[in-house]
Formats: C-alpha cells, structure tokens, sequence
C-alpha cells in the first residue's frame, strides 16, 4: 500500500527539485572551469611561445614550440639533474619518516609505558609551531655541521612527522589487540611482532600515508631554499623558483617547468586518488 | 616477565631523538637567539632590544597587517565556499560526484611554487584574466602591481589552491551526519538555507575547527606564494611575517632579528588558537 502511494510523491518532489538541480550543476558547473582551467592553460603554455600567452583573445590551443620550450628550459636549469634531486629526495624521506614514524605510533597506540600521555601531547602541541620559529638554528646547525648542500640536510628536520605520527597510531589502535598478545604467547619478540603481524595488516594506511610524506617532500620549497644553494643540489621547487628571478623571464620555458612539476602528480593522483585523499586526510576524519 | 619494560622506549627512541635534536633545540635555542645580537664575530645578550625594534620597524607592522587582512578575508572565504562545495556534493540529487570530487581537490596537489608562478603569469596585467574580463566589459585589474590587488591575488590564489582540500575534509564529515536529521527538517518546513545554518553548520562545527586551526596555522606562515608570485611587492603590500622572517635571516642575515620576528609568528598561532577553540567551545 505504502509503495503506491509514495509514487506519485516522488515524481512530484523531483518536478519541484529541478530548478534546484539545475541551480546545483549550473554552480558545480562554474567551480570546474575555475579548477580546471589553469591546468588547461599551463598545457597550452609549454607548448608556444612567450608572447602567446598575453594576446588578446588569447591563445587556447596548443602551439609548437613543445621542444624549443623543453631545451630553452632545459638550458636553464639542469631538468634530468634537479629532478633526480627531488625523486631521490622524496623517496629517502618517504623510507626513512614511514619507518622512524609507524614505530613510534605504534608504540602510542598499542604498548603501555611510562610517559606515553606526555610524549603524545608533546608530538601533538609540536604540530603547532610554525615552521619558521626553527628555521633559522636548524641552519645554523646544517651550517656548522657542514651539512649544507647535502641530501641529508634536506630531509633530515622532517623525519620525525609529529602529523605522520598522529596519522598512523589513529590507524594503529584499531588493530585488533588480541593478536598482539596471542604473538606474545607464542614467544615472537616485540620487533618481530611489529614487522611480521602488525605492519602487513596495515598496508593501506601505510600505503596512504607514504602518499602523504611522498607530497609533502616533493612540493617542500623553503627549507631547501635555504639549504642547498649549490644549483646543482637544488629540488625541483628551488630550481623553478629561480627561473623567475631571471631579467629576462622566457615564459614558455617557465611554463614547461610548471607542467613537468604538476603533470607527474596530477598522473600519480588520478591514478591513486583513493588513497590520495585518504594520505592528505589521514584518518583524522573518516 | 622475561621481557624488558625498556621495549616501549625502543620504538619511540628513533622518532624521540630526531624530535629532540630537529624541534625541541631548535624552537628553544631561536628563543634565546631573538635576545641575541651578532657582534665582532659572535653572539651577545641583546636584551630585549630585537623586540623594540620590532615595535618600531614600520616593514614589520606591514607584514603584521598584511599577513592579518590575508588571513581574516582568505580563511573564512575559503571555509565557507568549501562547506557549500561539499553540501552540494553530499546531495542526493547529484550525480557524477566522484568525478567533481576528485576535479576540485585536482588543484590540493599542485606544489606551492609551481601554482604560485602560473597565477602570476595569468594574472599579469595583459593575461589571460584580464583578457577574459575584457570580454565581459571590465576593465583590465592591475593585479600584481597594485597594492590592494596584490592582496586579492594572494587570496585568489590561494583559494584555488586550498578550497578542495578542505571540501573533501568537510565531505568526509557531512556524510557522517544521519539523513534522518534533514528529513525531519524539511517535514517540519525548514527550506535548504535554514537547514545549512541550523543543521549542517553545527553538525560540522568540530570538523571546521580542525580546518580553520590547520589554515590559521598556514596562513600566518605564509612565505611560498608571495614569494614566488609578487615577491612581497609592490612596496611591501604583499610582504608578509613568513617572507620577512626569510629576508631577514638569509638575505640580511641578522638571525638574533628574525627569531624575534618568528616568536611573534608562534605567539599569534597560539592566540588565535586559543580563541578558536574558545570561540567553537562557547557555541
């Protein structure tokens, strides 16, 4: 009985959501053009010249200047090179944060221990601190140690992620205790529980925050700004920078070097966007 | 209890030392460096007198005012347009939300530099925004070398680059809100703008905390985008704390001074903390 009455219901609330659906679209409609259209623009960028970019009515179709814009680039900065820095940058971190990052969350999520609540309020008030209140003695550390100009000093301040560490041990503490203890009874040692029953059950959020550090790293501009001033050490992010404050700006060049910095991981994300959104977000909020 | 009680502490110990050495020194010894003053080759007890100068360096109050007007016109813009992009997708009238979703947040993954060149060469003044409002009558916007309108790019920027993010933050939170709750509303003849602000706004008040705390926290460290797309200008109308924390430490050197600068950074990130909490507290 209930099924034919709510029929006619529906088909009359539908007539009466139509404007507000079109509304809807008309509004997602004009948000879309607005986030897309740089990317579209970038594209067209790289591939003519300098001057196109500023005709009126502009210029929307790609030109020819593809690899013109690439050498002129490419004899700007060292690309292979800089880009090998930021590849090899990002996935030292990536290994490095994820190990030193899940042990301790792991620790904040499962074992107990004095001073637990302590440590955890310290990582989380940590999280707070504007990045410039340590810049200037992490320098003079760097600097002092000889450290400037090294891969190192890149990624060495950022290791411990107090936000990666929060992450995971939301993630940790679902796991379900019981197995923890039932590998105790059996005598596996607490590392080997660790690596061996905790971590492979915790693949994807591993996988999501990998994600996470991965971008974090790669889009990293004023530490390494301030650390490597040998061009030849320099991030992606640093060496594009650069072509700015050049007196003559060639900005076909400058817009192939923001496709080659943008292009890759707009792949990566269309690709992986699940896990994408759920590194960036974390498990924070689910 | 065969077992060492020290296990625990192994597995923090990694994460505890990096901490130790690369946050807890360095926030301590910046302290005590913007008492400081570099002097015939080394540093010297400078009282507070980085402070006063502070006080009295007119490029320091701009920065404070530019970072604040940034900051009170770019976060809740942001906010608010990035709740009604995410009410919008959480509507059941909707289709192809996967692939709006995933378009707006397509900008949350671009680098800071790399986004901030392309808007300054789109919004320079014979660009492609300018050429785009040309046709819709308007006047061409002197956007990068105005001061008023070197804020708003800032702010435009900046709004393309963070409003996704915070909508799929939001999205994550509306779905978690029951249905039933908007039903009942609309039975009870409550139209779609009553029920965001009496029904959606609430629900999300936690959520909006957590992203209007991260944004404040970005915000007033703001140094890539006026970097790298007006470069603090022109005359300083777009310098900000962050930027003038980097020019005083790396371009004039004077390390004692920054530190003071950046003490005022961690002061007002914990004031306006402080009063965000209390604010979402109240309510």
């Amino acid at each position: 009985m209930e099924a034919v009455k709510s029929v006619p219901m529906t088909q009359e609330k539908k007539n009466r959501k139509l404007p507000q659906k079109i509304g809807m679209y008309a509004m997602l409609g004009i948000f879309l053009v607005v986030s897309i259209f740089p990317f579209y623009w970038m594209f067209i960028g790289s591939t003519n010249e300098s001057g196109k970019m500023f005709t009126n009515p502009p210029t929307l179709l790609p030109g020819t200047k593809l690899v013109e814009n690439y050498q002129n680039l490419n004899s700007a900065i060292d690309v292979s090179r800089v880009l090998f820095n930021s590849l090899f940058v990002s996935l030292l971190y990536v290994v490095s944060a994820l190990i030193v990052c899940s042990l301790a969350a792991y620790a904040l999520a499962k074992l107990e221990f004095k001073g637990k609540n302590l440590i955890f309020t310290a990582f989380l008030l940590s999280m707070m601190i504007p990045y410039q209140a340590t810049l200037i003695p992490l320098f003079q550390m760097m600097s002092s140690a000889g450290w400037l100009n090294t891969y190192f000093a890149v990624i060495a301040p950022q290791i411990c992620y107090p936000f990666a560490i929060f992450l995971l041990r939301q993630n940790f503490l679902a796991f379900p205790t019981e197995l923890i203890e039932a590998a105790r009874l059996d005598g596996a040692s607490e590392l080997k529980i660790f690596a061996k029953v905790v971590m492979p059950a915790m693949r994807p959020s591993l996988a999501a925050a990998s994600i996470f550090l991965f971008m974090t790293q790669w889009n990293n501009f004023l530490w390494p700004l301030v650390v490597l001033n040998d061009s030849s050490m320099h991030t992606f992010p640093v060496a594009l920078s650069s072509l700015m404050g050049l007196s003559y700006i060639d900005y076909g060049q400058v817009m192939m070097g923001v496709s080659i910095a943008t292009i890759p991981i707009i792949i990566f994300f269309l690709v992986l966007q699940k896990q994408f959104i759920s590194g960036m977000l974390g498990s924070a909020v689910k | 209890m065969s077992r060492s009680r020290l296990f625990p502490y192994w597995f923090l110990a990694p994460a505890l030392v990096l901490f130790l050495i690369f946050t807890v020194y360095p926030v301590a010894a910046s302290f005590i460096l913007s008492f400081q003053k570099f002097e015939a080759g080394s540093y010297a007890f400078n009282g507070l007198n980085n402070y006063i100068r502070l006080f009295n360096d007119e490029i320091f109050w701009t920065a404070l005012k530019n970072t604040f007007i940034i900051f009170v016109f770019q976060v809740p813009i942001m906010l608010l347009l990035a709740i009604v992009l995410a009410g919008a997708l959480n509507s059941q009238l909707l289709k192809l939300k996967g692939f709006f979703r995933v378009s707006f947040f397509l900008p949350a993954v671009t680098s800071l530099v790399a986004y901030s060149i392309l808007f300054s060469i789109m919004l320079q003044e014979e660009g492609i925004i300018n050429n785009a409002l040309s046709y819709l009558g308007i006047a061409a916007v002197p956007w990068l070398s105005d001061g008023f309108w070197a804020k708003a790019s800032i702010i435009l920027a900046m709004t393309w680059r963070w409003t996704g993010y915070n909508m799929v933050i939001f999205l994550a939170a509306l779905q978690n809100i029951p249905e039933e709750i908007y039903e009942a509303a609309s039975l009870d003849g409550a139209g779609k703008i009553r029920q965001f602000f009496h029904i959606t706004i609430p629900q999300l008040k936690p959520v909006i905390l957590f992203a209007g705390t991260l944004s404040t926290i970005g915000t007033l460290q703001l140094f890539d985008e006026p970097f790298n797309l007006t470069k603090g200008g022109p005359a300083d109308s777009t310098m900000t704390l962050g930027l003038y924390i980097y020019q005083n430490g790396f371009e004039y050197f004077q390390f004692g001074y920054a530190s003071a600068i950046a003490y005022v950074v961690v002061v007002l990130v914990a004031i306006l903390t402080f009063i965000q909490f209390k604010v979402a507290g109240d309510r």
